[in-house]
């Protein structure tokens, strides 16, 4: 789930609370959004795809958090990280979509 | 409803998954205007956006489409159609390439393009920019509530509420096409948390009907606490108990009722170590979202065993959804339209899941169907701007009395509980269907009479999360047999005479108009 949103990184865009399919974040101005219902959220990582200032973290569960700090996050390079290997904004030229190779994948796990 | 949102437009779509903007751009290209409202955000909403879909994608060769057809035709326990089936082969080949402005293909080693599967924020990203540029109006945010019916019976728009902005809205619409998804009963499913089968009781208010709705008992391994269900990692899978000793599961897919039964004896444990190194280190830039839950529990699924549970899909990658009675994907109800997991998918899949292949496929062919026959509709109909037109929803919107709302909460845990758990819903019995149901009714009674008396959309969720289980045990009761994904501990055959599809309307008591046998149906 959701976990922080960092407010030394956050610009107060918004993006965030734009693109949540389930409407976990509460705008307040242009000031870090608050997680409002964290209950709610699906751990889609969403939010930090659309995050340019990668100031999300969502954990590894869904209904409980992790309680990694920023620190952590940060020392571990996962914010953003999920951006970066997703070949967005400025990460295009480094981090191809490699995703057609699915097929491939699923034919080598039957024939192994 | 006084100071909401009030449109007009020619086509309403409810929902803005894969199925519903591919409505969205088909009616804008037969010239319609065409408003798009969705209850998350378009472009990250539903189960497309946040997995990855493979096409059911065949060359024009008439033997390869032939031999295509006749593999999955022989999966589908006599309940699919090959015309249907060919139809959404050759709707998708033809249409993927289309998207080459809005999507980087890439090309393989040899430069072949590859078209067949698209990664799912990139590819709804797309549909967005897309929908957007055929001039369609996207309503993010604002979940529908209910349909518009004119007294004729015809639809005519659709109210819902802006939960950001909390004011109401209404469009007026000269046909609707429903695209809400299926129901995967609140489990954690990646991206499945506004499907709550809103479409389902939405059109079955106005008069459509459901179709195999008993195909709804599909699971997906996933790492316990963990809604990451993208399965291609699990091919690779080792099983192993409590005790470490490796479980004799079969290599997926079709592997979950296995897993289930080990799970009805105990913890299961799983590894991924059989991954090649190659595969892994391509991962992240394959499924850049699959490791992220593994990595940040200090979990590595490739030399750490990790607990797995099963999450039920409901009718997502289960099969049951609203009727369709033409080629254009049109219900009963005249005028509403339906396309993607929101419809049955047994034209195309019969009795087992259309995951894999099939279901983008029907999301992305129905899609263009439903949007066209909307858009012909309206050109036919006109928009009938001054007849009136009332709002028809009950349970979850209009309580009957004012008996006190049952609590929210355990709505929710009763439906979760009913449906979720394996040895109620994937190893079905006579039994415990009826005790299940028994309760699901009074659920059902709590909310017709107390809940949502507030305009909001949590009501009627949990309203169509009942509705929904209840059309799905009411069926898996009528079918006295095991087909497919319908497994009856009490019926382990398959009945002849049931190689048919169960067909149920009605909201409160529900009625078949496929024909039941008696004592199944009282
Ligand atoms: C993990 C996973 C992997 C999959 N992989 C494959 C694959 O490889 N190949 C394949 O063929 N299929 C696959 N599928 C199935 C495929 O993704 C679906 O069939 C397809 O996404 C269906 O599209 P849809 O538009 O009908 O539903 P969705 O994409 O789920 O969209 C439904 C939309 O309706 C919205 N909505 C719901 N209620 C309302 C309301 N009341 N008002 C307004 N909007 C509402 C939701 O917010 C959502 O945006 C997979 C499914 C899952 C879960």
């Amino acid at each position: 789930m959701i976990e922080w949103i960092s407010s030394d990184r956050c610009t107060g865009c918004n993006q965030c609370v734009a693109v949540c399919p389930t409407n976990v974040l509460q705008a307040r101005g242009d000031s870090t959004p608050l997680i409002a219902r964290a209950d709610d959220c699906q751990s889609c990582f969403m939010c930090e795809l659309y995050c340019k200032q990668d100031a999300i973290f969502v954990g590894g569960l869904f209904d409980a958090p992790t309680g990694v700090t920023e620190e952590q996050a940060v020392a571990h390079g996962w914010l953003g990280q999920y951006r970066k290997h997703s070949g967005w904004d400025e990460w295009a030229d480094q981090y191809a979509n490699e995703h057609w190779r699915m097929d491939r994948v699923f034919a080598l796990a039957r024939a192994s | 409803m006084s100071d909401g949102l009030q449109l007009e437009t020619d086509v309403l779509v409810l929902g803005g998954g894969l199925a519903g903007t591919w409505a969205a751009v088909a009616a804008a290209r037969q010239g319609a205007r065409v408003v798009l409202a969705d209850k998350g955000y378009c472009g990250t909403s539903g189960v497309t956006a946040s997995a990855g879909p493979g096409h059911w994608w065949v060359p024009p060769d008439p033997e390869l489409r032939r031999a295509a057809i006749d593999k999955r035709l022989g999966l589908a326990y006599g309940l699919a159609e090959r015309d249907w089936m060919a139809r959404i082969v050759d709707l998708t080949w033809r249409t993927l390439p289309t998207l080459a402005p809005y999507y980087a293909f890439a090309r393989d080693e040899t430069g072949v393009t590859q078209y067949r599967g698209l990664r799912g924020p990139e590819y709804m990203r797309a549909m967005r920019q897309l929908a957007q540029d055929h001039g369609v109006r996207i309503l993010d945010q604002s979940p529908a509530l209910e349909l518009l019916l004119h007294a004729d019976g015809a639809v005519g728009g659709a109210r819902g509420h802006q939960r950001q902005q909390g004011y109401d809205w209404q469009v007026r619409a000269g046909a609707v096409v429903m695209a809400t998804g299926g129901c995967a009963f609140l489990s954690p499913l990646l991206g499945a948390h506004t499907n709550t089968g809103d479409g389902y009781l939405m059109a079955a208010e106005a008069g459509a009907a459901l179709s195999g709705m008993e195909f709804s008992a599909y699971y997906t391994v996933a790492q316990a606490g963990t809604s990451m269900t993208r399965s291609m990692s699990y091919a690779f899978a080792t099983y192993y108990d409590a005790a470490g000793h490796e479980l004799p599961i079969p290599r997926g897919p079709d592997n979950s009722s296995h897993i289930a039964r080990a799970l009805l004896q105990g913890p299961v444990y799983c590894s991924l170590h059989r991954m090649p190194e190659s595969i892994r280190a391509q991962l992240p830039q394959i499924s850049p979202n699959v490791l992220l839950p593994f990595v940040r529990q200090g979990i590595d699924p490739f030399t750490d065993k990790f607990r797995v549970e099963l999450r039920g899909e409901g009718t997502v990658r289960g099969i049951g959804g609203l009727e369709i009675v033409s080629d254009d994907c049109a219900t009963r109800v005249p005028g509403l339209y339906v396309a993607g997991d929101a419809a049955t998918r047994e034209l195309i899949a019969g009795a087992t899941s259309g995951g894999g292949a099939q279901n983008s496929a029907w999301a992305l062919s129905s899609g263009q169907w439903a949007g066209q026959g909307a858009a012909d509709y309206v050109a036919q109909n006109g928009l009938r701007r001054n007849a009136r037109v009332e709002a028809i929803g009950g349970a979850g919107v209009r309580p009957t009395t004012q008996a006190a709302a049952p609590d929210l909460a355990s709505v929710l845990d009763t439906v979760k509980a009913e449906m979720l758990p394996v040895d109620k819903n994937l190893f079905r019995t006579e039994a415990r269907l009826r005790q299940s149901l028994a309760v699901l009714d009074l659920t059902w009674n709590a909310i017709r009479e107390g809940g949502g008396r507030l305009y909001k959309p949590r009501w009627r969720e949990a309203a169509a999360l009942v509705a929904t289980a209840r059309w799905s045990y009411r069926a898996a009761l009528a079918r006295t047999e095991s087909r497919g994904m319908q497994q009856r501990l009490d019926y382990p055959g398959t009945d002849p005479a049931l190689a048919r599809r169960l067909v149920q309307h009605g909201v409160d008591q529900p009625q078949w108009l496929t024909r039941i046998h008696e004592e199944v149906s009282a």
